[in-house]
């Protein structure tokens, strides 16, 4: 039969909460390194999509697919132990001597695999997402930058891209929460210093299970709506005209 | 002065300029008319590189346009260009819209861009919209911020593509009274338009596209009063 002897014990949970806390401020940390990380590859992968050298395209290509349509639970996976094989493997065959250069080949940062695997996912699909707000830029903006003289990148960094920024504002939040809410699978590779690793580690010492995680849950669910709150502040800052 | 030697220029199997040769002189006004699609809009923007062409150059001041070496950028600065459709940067105000050219491309100080910008924007009657973003302003008004703008950089030529065409009827006015006040200045200028009385009163030439070619061209008193081609009495006639 069930077994419905659980009872709830709140205090532990809350006497755990400026721990936890300290786990959010690793979360959020990660997740805004990686949405900037992945802007900026972002951007550069939607031009180099829409390329016309076929290497750059299926480059793009390959990265958008593998990032859009593959768990992010693999792709953190695949930073976590295909860098160091990548690395031993060019250890090996090119006799590099990483040790040299301070670092060690058998072993990445569960930190920096979560960081470098979010970024790839957030770049992946904000790639796409550039993609469609390039498209809302009318071309004749490029033209008017180009006939007062202005370069090709100038034309681009100083008039197309803010107006594209416009127009992928609140997808780009949307990813935000996203990368926030994915830095939890950090617990995969180990990673103990975030919101999800702290809490998994006050429940294996404490085994609240529910109030621990509930209590995590609650602050995702803060972080989340104080991020798309001032998104929205922001926003309204920026895009006044 | 802007020489036009021979030009032709495909879109495709499409010849859109099928030679075309023309010179306009320093402080001259040019008017070019013709149905749609006859090249009048192509040769404007071949004239800055903004556009190939496949035979024949344009020199503007002795610089050959399309040649390899040109550095278009710079060639650019000369010549201000205002479009059919507004152009206005939206997520500039009229300000910053008029001085980030003279600030990122020519390399200005702020103090510098304002004070070139605020007079040009005066000039054309913006005075009062400095702070104001291009959704606010009236088609006209755009427009005319548009001529500031192109003007700011102090360019020698300014060519103008049916810069009225998208406008309602009674903002027209305000956009050509620009025009001609440029145009008594001494500003070189090379006009694509439908507006037939304006290119009457204001041009010392009036080129007649049809075809991809210069049909006829002459003073606007031999155009207009005494064309000398069947083709452009037909076409003055269905459009005055």
């Amino acid at each position: 039969m069930f077994n419905i002897n659980y009872t709830f014990h709140w205090n532990q949970a809350f006497r755990a909460l400026p721990q936890m806390l300290e786990g959010a401020l690793v979360t959020l940390q990660i997740a805004v390194l990686s949405m900037v990380i992945g802007i900026v590859i972002g951007v550069l992968l939607a031009l180099a999509k829409d390329s016309r050298v076929a290497a750059l395209r299926w480059f793009a290509n390959i990265w958008i697919e593998v990032a859009r349509n593959t768990p992010a639970l693999f792709q953190v996976y695949m930073i976590y132990f295909g860098i160091p094989a990548v690395l031993q493997l060019v250890a090996g065959v090119f006799g590099v001597n990483f040790r040299a250069l301070g670092i060690n080949i058998f072993y990445l940062d569960s930190y920096w695999a979560v960081l470098v695997g979010i970024a790839f996912n957030n770049a992946g699909y904000l790639a796409e997402t550039f993609r469609g707000g390039l498209r809302a830029v009318p071309p004749t903006q490029t033209r008017a930058a180009r006939s007062l003289g202005f370069n090709a990148v100038d034309s681009f960094r100083l008039i197309v891209l803010p107006q594209m920024f416009r127009a992928v504002f609140h997808p780009m939040t949307n990813q935000m929460v996203w990368a926030i809410l994915m830095t939890s699978v950090g617990i995969f590779v180990g990673l103990n210093i975030d919101l999800t690793g702290v809490t998994q580690e006050l429940n294996a010492r404490t085994f609240r299970t529910f109030e621990f995680f509930a209590l995590a849950a609650a602050i995702y669910y803060v972080i989340a709506k104080i991020v798309t709150g001032g998104a929205r502040l922001i926003a309204w800052r920026l895009f006044r005209y | 002065m802007i020489e036009i030697e021979n030009v032709k220029k495909s879109f495709g199997n499409l010849e859109v300029l099928k030679g075309i040769s023309m010179t306009v002189e320093k402080g001259e006004v040019v008017s070019v008319i013709g149905g749609s699609g006859s090249g009048k809009s192509t040769m404007l923007m071949c004239i800055n590189g903004l556009e190939p062409i496949d035979s024949g150059r344009i020199l503007v001041d002795g610089t050959e346009v399309h040649a390899k070496g040109t550095d278009l950028n710079k060639l650019r600065r000369n010549i201000g260009i205002v479009f059919q459709q507004w152009n206005a940067f939206p997520h500039l105000t009229v300000l910053e819209n008029t001085t980030i050219a003279l600030r990122k491309v020519l390399g200005k100080s702020r103090s510098e861009a304002d004070e070139i910008a605020i007079k040009q924007l005066k000039h054309v009657g913006l005075g009062d919209k400095l702070k104001v973003y291009p959704s606010r302003l009236s088609g006209g008004q755009q427009q005319r911020m548009a001529i500031a703008r192109a003007l700011a950089m102090s360019p020698k030529y300014m060519l103008f593509d049916e810069v009225t065409s998208a406008l309602d009827p009674q903002l027209v006015g305000e956009v050509l009274d620009t025009m001609r006040l440029l145009a008594s200045e001494g500003m070189t200028m090379i006009v694509v338009t439908h507006e037939m009385a304006f290119a009457r009163e204001v041009s010392n030439r009036v080129a007649f596209f049809r075809d991809g070619l210069i049909h006829e061209i002459g003073s606007p008193k031999q155009i207009f009063e005494s064309p000398e081609r069947p083709e452009t009495a037909a076409f003055l006639k269905s459009v005055l």
